[in-house]
């Protein structure tokens, strides 16, 4: 009981992540994923052979001289967001500049460039080819000389949208499904809990790789595949929980205030049995880039040359025998993130389930 | 001045052990102003009366006759005169929480532990009213501030789990009435509480009944409360009504054998110190197999051959005070 007064009240998850911030490795594993998270989208800043910013004088097309400002790895970092990003090209300068290769045209000691710190672009060759680790190429080179650090960034890109993405998408109908299936009970719940034992035998590995037989080996519709079928222990969560709450007081207590079925499924029921499938998404995520990088080692992945962790494995099996060194940073990426995934998904059941709640509190 | 007519009201269960009749054949009227308490044991079908007339007996319940009407408000812009049990599902909800509203026996988990108190009252609020978020934010503070739970602008802010079950009970009566309904049905409100905070909210009940003009269905197993806050008093017994009347005239003469067995089992100051508690002999039947005749009859100490044969309808004895037996006389005291 708080008489504090202006005190912001604690809500559920806002009590959660009290209790979360209390186990050390669940906040290591969380800030691990912050990081991940961070390298993905700022990759054009991280690993790229274009600057962040420089300052270069260029004569145009129609001889016009002009000494500027440029952003190209800003530029590019900031065209990734949805909406906003298209709409950059046609913005207004500085961030608009740039239509020129940067190469070409800087002149050292007239021009200055302020270059991320893997100055390579992941799909660029070079005559510099497997070789180890060194200071220039700090986790060394593959076979067509591309600098694996390069690649290794931008293959966290390609794993944190394929987890996040696919099991957004499963996540949207799981969620959905399962609490309709769990407050109208009868032949929806009928119908719904067969959906979902169907899916539920689809070994999701194969099916993806047969889906692939006909469908272009494209990484959206490997998130879409991953989406539609690994939705069903959302579903089945969610219906637990809400065939739960359904008896619970408040929600005769909302049907008696005049609330519609609809607005009692989605507002009242939903968001309390929203914590279980929180915790099966966050392993589904760890699943999800587990299923990419399987794809991409065998191929059906992310298509060469464009970089992913499981491709960088697979050019590095190849020399395995003789220059090993691409294959330790590749596995201890899908090692590590798939690890923080699940060790995040564990703290959250931790903290969400009342049964262990007395623990770390 | 009547505001709810219920007559015939029969609501059955069709399960796979068979049709259980959990209401039959139940009439009684809710006067403007009133309160009314629907009193009998657990599986007697008064919970199950009052949320048929809310259309929230769920499947495999079904209301099988008789009809609730609801009078029409003499404010303009309200639905007049309705039969409730005739009412679409849509007709319904906008009946629900807006003419009638309720409120549960457990006020822990009556309130969505998501939302904060504010949220939840405004929300009850916004459903049936059209007026802006802000206005009704005050609506809600002042409605809190009404059901005297103090320092209603921040209670306002905070999560259920945060309020006492007696502060739990008073915010969900603020819901309730947040929308100025004319019928408040209370499926015994007070069980969950303590004996003190008990006292308290039938307190505050009389009293925003004075404020108001609300009429109360109230539902309780518990005499005590009756005597508290009755104006009329329906006995029911194994799905039908046994005894109507007003309350204070129930308390000095109840008629039915049941009645009586229920007042004679309460413990009183003045009774014989070696007695046990009275007791009525066997359980409440089984509503699949209920006895021929009076449903009472295997309990009744004043059971004739007669009572088996045939059921008794209400007949009034004394006056406004209808009863349901064929034994007792009229003029019979205690």
């Amino acid at each position: 009981m708080t008489e504090k007064g202006n005190e912001k009240s604690t809500g559920f998850w806002r009590t959660a992540w009290k209790r979360y911030r209390k186990s050390r490795m669940g906040m290591l594993a969380l800030a691990f994923l912050g990081l991940l998270a961070a390298i993905a989208f700022f990759a054009p800043m991280i690993a790229n052979d274009e600057p962040i910013v420089c300052r270069m004088e260029y004569t145009g097309a129609d001889g016009t001289t002009t000494n500027e400002l440029y952003f190209p790895g800003v530029k590019e970092t900031l065209r990734q967001l949805p909406w906003i990003g298209p709409a950059l090209f046609s913005a207004p300068p500085p961030f608009s500049r740039m239509d020129f290769k940067f190469k070409k045209h800087f002149k050292p000691g007239r021009d200055w460039a302020i270059m991320p710190p893997v100055p390579f672009n992941p799909l660029e060759t070079s005559e510099d080819r497997i070789q180890g680790y060194s200071g220039r190429h700090w986790l060394g080179t593959d076979e067509l000389g591309r600098d694996v650090m390069a690649r290794l960034i931008y293959g966290t890109q390609v794993s944190m949208r394929v987890g996040f993405i696919s099991m957004g998408i499963a996540a949207l109908i799981g969620l959905c499904l399962g609490a309709i299936a769990g407050y109208f009970g009868g032949w929806v719940d009928m119908i719904i809990s067969r959906v979902i034992e169907i899916f539920m035998c689809f070994p999701v590995f194969f099916l993806i790789l047969a889906v692939l037989a006909w469908f272009p080996p494209r990484i959206e519709n490997i998130m879409i595949i991953i989406g539609l079928t690994r939705w069903v222990g959302i579903a089945r969560l969610t219906r637990g929980e809400v065939l739960r709450l359904r008896e619970l007081e408040y929600t005769a207590a909302a049907r008696a205030l005049g609330a519609g079925p609809f607005r009692i499924v989605f507002r009242h029921l939903l968001p309390n049995a929203l914590a279980p499938a929180m915790v099966s998404i966050t392993f589904g995520i760890a699943g999800a880039i587990l299923v990419e990088s399987g794809l991409s080692w065998l191929g059906f992945g992310v298509q060469a040359p464009n970089p992913s962790w499981g491709n960088i494995l697979r050019d590095g099996y190849g020399l395995m025998a003789t220059t090993p060194h691409m294959i330790p940073p590749a596995c201890a990426a899908i090692f590590l993130a798939v690890l923080c995934f699940n060790l995040v998904g564990d703290t959250l059941r931790d903290v969400i389930d009342p049964r262990t709640r007395g623990r770390g509190a | 001045m009547t505001l709810l007519d219920i007559r015939n009201l029969s609501v059955e269960f069709h399960t796979e052990e068979g049709i259980v009749r959990a209401v039959d054949e139940v009439s009684f009227d809710i006067p403007r102003g009133k309160t009314v308490c629907l009193v009998g044991e657990s599986g007697c079908g008064k919970s199950v009366s009052a949320y048929s007339l809310l259309g929230l007996v769920s499947p495999p319940g079904r209301v099988v006759g008789g009809e609730a009407l609801l009078s029409g408000e003499t404010l303009p812009g309200k639905e007049t005169g309705q039969d409730l049990l005739k009412l679409s599902e849509k007709g319904l909800r906008s009946i629900r929480g807006n003419r009638i509203s309720m409120i549960f026996q457990e006020p822990m988990t009556s309130l969505n532990p998501v939302f904060t108190i504010g949220d939840q009252i405004i929300e009850a609020i916004l459903s049936h009213q059209a007026m802006s978020k802000g206005k009704a934010r005050r609506k809600a503070i002042s409605m809190l501030e009404q059901v005297k739970i103090p320092a209603p602008e921040q209670r306002v802010d905070e999560y259920p789990h945060q309020l006492s079950g007696g502060m739990r009970q008073r915010a969900l009566i603020a819901m309730a009435l947040a929308t100025e309904p004319d019928l408040l049905i209370a499926d015994e409100p007070t069980t969950a509480l303590d004996v003190t905070i008990q006292a308290q909210i039938l307190e505050l009940l009389k009293e925003l009944q004075a404020d108001t003009g609300l009429s109360v269905l109230f539902i309780t197993h518990d005499l005590g409360v009756v005597a508290e806050i009755a104006d009329e008093v329906v006995v029911m017994y194994a799905s039908r009504v046994v005894e109507k009347a007003p309350a204070r005239e129930l308390f000095a003469n109840p008629l039915h054998p049941y009645t009586r067995g229920l007042f004679n089992s309460l413990p009183s100051l003045g009774g014989s110190a070696d007695g046990r508690l009275k007791t009525i002999e066997g359980s409440v039947p089984d509503p699949l197999a209920f006895p021929t005749g009076c449903k009472f009859w295997p309990r009744c100490e004043l059971a004739v051959d007669g009572c088996r044969e045939a059921e008794p309808e209400l007949r009034t004895l004394a006056a406004d005070h209808p009863v349901a037996c064929d034994v007792i006389e009229g003029d019979a005291d205690d």
